[in-house]
């Protein structure tokens, strides 16, 4: 018997209406019918779940890790981008 | 509506029972086994399901009959000859191919069953299908797919998908048998005409075989029976013997 590994899929499951789609996990499957199918046996076995994306792991561009500095270390001093010099009123709960 | 006796309530609940123990306990020996992670957890989910499917049915069924037996002494302490289900659930596993192809031909007609339990006269079993029935319906698309994929799959996969479905075939007949208390369950608004299910049956399975660029099996073929009368292939032991030995020898064990 030939053994072979069949492609890997990442997944990402919405668990409640409004929320979004987050990566819980990868598998294997041959297609995507297949994937969908294992997602449900794998990762949606106690009530995770309402909805189920699977993607290809082939198909997502990753950041490389050596970009690190260049990529994310120029926000540092940028605190002005965080939303924390409003002064809120009084009586207001959520803004 | 007719009234219904409980006897024969009750046998009807223990066909139905039966029928998920044994194919939940044969699907459970791929633990370990299975060709992949992946698939290994699939198999598990459907024995799962099964044996949860025929807790309650064995359990209504023990209520019905009044003599006092729990679901267990009906699953754990009844001989061979006393188990009703069709003799394709209890085949051997054989190799993948085998196994799918049994889930195939099992779970479309337990989804179809199942769908018309809902509208039962009995309320509590109209309740267990209502439950059934979804998980039947993901049972016969898993292992449809997998029909297509290995008929339609190299040469190899395609060659055991063909000796799968040759060898099971015969088996396939027995689900549809209506016998005197099929009639008189459908009469009472109990139970399912199978007469009408067959043909839906049938057309899934073509449609299945045709995207697996499969050959139909023949409708007028040989067909095995008896499994239902308690007649049963010799593989129903075996498995038994497997599934009740702890029961058996340490009567009051629990868990």
């Amino acid at each position: 018997m030939t053994e072979r590994e069949l492609p890997l899929w990442e997944v990402f499951i919405r668990s409640r209406t409004g929320l979004n789609h987050r990566h819980v996990g990868s598998l294997h499957a041959a297609d995507a019918a297949m994937a969908m199918q294992n997602a449900r046996d794998l990762y949606c076995r106690r009530q995770e779940g309402v909805s189920i994306w699977v993607v290809e792991s082939g198909l997502i561009h990753a950041s490389d890790p050596s970009d690190k500095e260049s990529l994310f270390d120029p926000a540092e001093d940028k605190i002005y981008r965080h939303p924390t010099f409003y002064d809120v009123p009084d009586g207001v709960e959520n803004i | 509506m007719a009234v219904c006796d409980q006897q024969d309530l009750f046998t009807y609940l223990l066909r139905l029972g039966d029928s998920g123990l044994v194919l939940g306990q044969r699907l459970s020996e791929w633990v370990g086994k299975a060709p992949m992670l992946e698939e290994e957890m699939a198999l598990a989910n459907m024995a799962l399901d099964l044996v949860g499917q025929s807790r309650m049915l064995l359990s209504y069924a023990a209520l019905v009959e009044g003599k006092g037996r729990t679901e267990d002494q009906l699953a754990m302490h009844r001989d061979v000859h006393e188990f009703t289900n069709p003799l394709l659930v209890e085949q051997p596993n054989g190799d993948f191919a085998h196994s799918m192809a049994r889930q195939y031909f099992y779970a479309s007609f337990a989804e179809r069953l199942f769908d018309k339990l809902q509208h039962s006269a009995d309320t509590q079993l109209a309740g267990i299908a209502a439950k059934a029935v979804k998980e039947f319906r993901y049972h016969a698309r898993h292992a449809g797919l997998w029909m297509v994929r290995l008929g339609d799959g190299t040469e190899e996969s395609r060659d055991r998908m063909i000796r799968a479905i040759q060898e099971l075939w015969p088996y396939t007949g027995e689900l549809f048998e209506t016998d005197e208390l099929d009639r008189r369950m459908l009469e009472a608004g109990i139970g399912v005409d199978l007469h009408v299910l067959r043909k839906s049956w049938r057309e899934d399975l073509d449609r299945v075989l045709g995207e697996a660029g499969l050959p139909l099996p023949a409708d007028d073929a040989w067909m095995h029976s008896g499994g239902r009368a308690g007649r049963h292939s010799e593989h129903l032991g075996h498995l038994l013997a497997t599934m009740q030995f702890l029961p058996r020898a340490y009567p009051d064990a629990g868990w």
